[in-house]
């Protein structure tokens, strides 16, 4: 699998994520700058956080205009594989690519800090490395990560089984205080119907080796490093 | 001519700025305020010069890019 990284001005997780890509996949991701149009061969396009265009009118809204983001839509609508991480995932609700929006946090209070994810399902190219039902730790630095859709996408999301992954406590209890921005249904992260594109907004790149304090987000990487 | 588009969060959608400042104005002892929402304006200056039109420009604008659909909803105004 091939994987790129997309460059917006102001986003400022790109070298973590090209460390997290290199170190499962063997090989530096391919960098592609805002204003290029051809994701040049690309099997995964993953979008890192940040703020991009400094969160101008919305977060990832300006970012979701972009030449190459025609390209991510083309790539999308082929099947290809996406991952958006933190202003990644607001990027690609923004531009339609997944359903729903991220609001401030319910407190207001920009979080930094750590959190617990339980993973909905293990039989994604995502999180085939984890069990079902398994909680990892990861890494949250962001101040509009409240994830909201109406009711009638929340009842489809879960029909359909695209929840990825929600906060909860380290045992994996739905618990309202570890849904600390106040996400509808404790949703961290959610999949396009074909499980081919995955959203989240805490950061998995950010534990991926010991020396980092842990390694709970590596098995995202090497599943999807052998796809 | 000038096209005002006001955006602000649906019903519905929770909005905690509006809240925060309802709380601050209760601080400062402003009482009585039973609810705040926040949202913001946003002007255009247009070549267009035909009402109708200016404002049709703006609420295509206002669908694809100022407002968010999804959380927000928006209403044009047109004057000059």
């Amino acid at each position: 699998m091939k994987a790129g990284l997309i460059i917006f001005p102001g986003i400022n997780r790109e070298r973590d994520m090209a460390i997290a890509l290199q170190n499962s996949f063997g090989t530096a991701p391919k960098m592609l700058w805002h204003k290029d149009t051809d994701l040049g061969g690309l099997d995964l396009v993953v979008i890192p956080g940040g703020f991009s265009f400094g969160d101008y009118l919305r977060c990832g809204a300006m970012a979701a205009q972009s030449p190459i983001m025609r390209a991510v839509k083309d790539h999308a609508d082929r099947g290809g594989y996406i991952l958006g991480v933190c202003n990644g995932f607001q990027i690609l609700t923004e531009a339609g690519i997944l359903p729903g929006a991220l609001l401030r946090n319910a407190s207001l209070r920009f979080l930094s800090m750590d959190c617990h994810l339980r993973v909905e399902r293990a039989d994604t190219v995502f999180t085939n490395r984890y069990q079902t039902g398994q909680t990892f730790r990861a890494v949250m630095a962001h101040g509009d990560g409240n994830y909201f859709a109406d009711a009638t996408m929340l009842d489809k999301l879960e029909a359909e089984n695209l929840v990825a992954l929600r906060y909860a406590t380290r045992t994996g209890e739905i618990a309202a205080e570890a849904n600390r921005n106040g996400s509808a249904r404790a949703i961290a992260g959610i999949y396009s119907p074909n499980l081919r594109v995955l959203g989240l907004m805490p950061h998995p790149e950010d534990l991926v080796d010991p020396l980092m304090g842990g390694a709970d987000g590596k098995p995202l990487f090497d599943a999807l490093a052998a796809a | 001519m000038k096209a005002t588009v006001t955006v602000m969060l649906k019903n519905g959608v929770l909005d905690p700025q509006g809240k925060a400042i309802a709380h601050a104005l209760g601080t400062l002892g402003f009482s009585g305020v039973q609810d705040v929402r926040a949202g913001k304006v946003i002007e255009l200056e247009l070549a267009e010069t035909d009402p109708g039109r200016a404002k049709a420009a703006a609420e295509e604008m206002a669908r694809k890019l100022l407002a968010n659909t999804v959380i927000e909803s928006f209403r044009v105004a047109v004057d000059g």
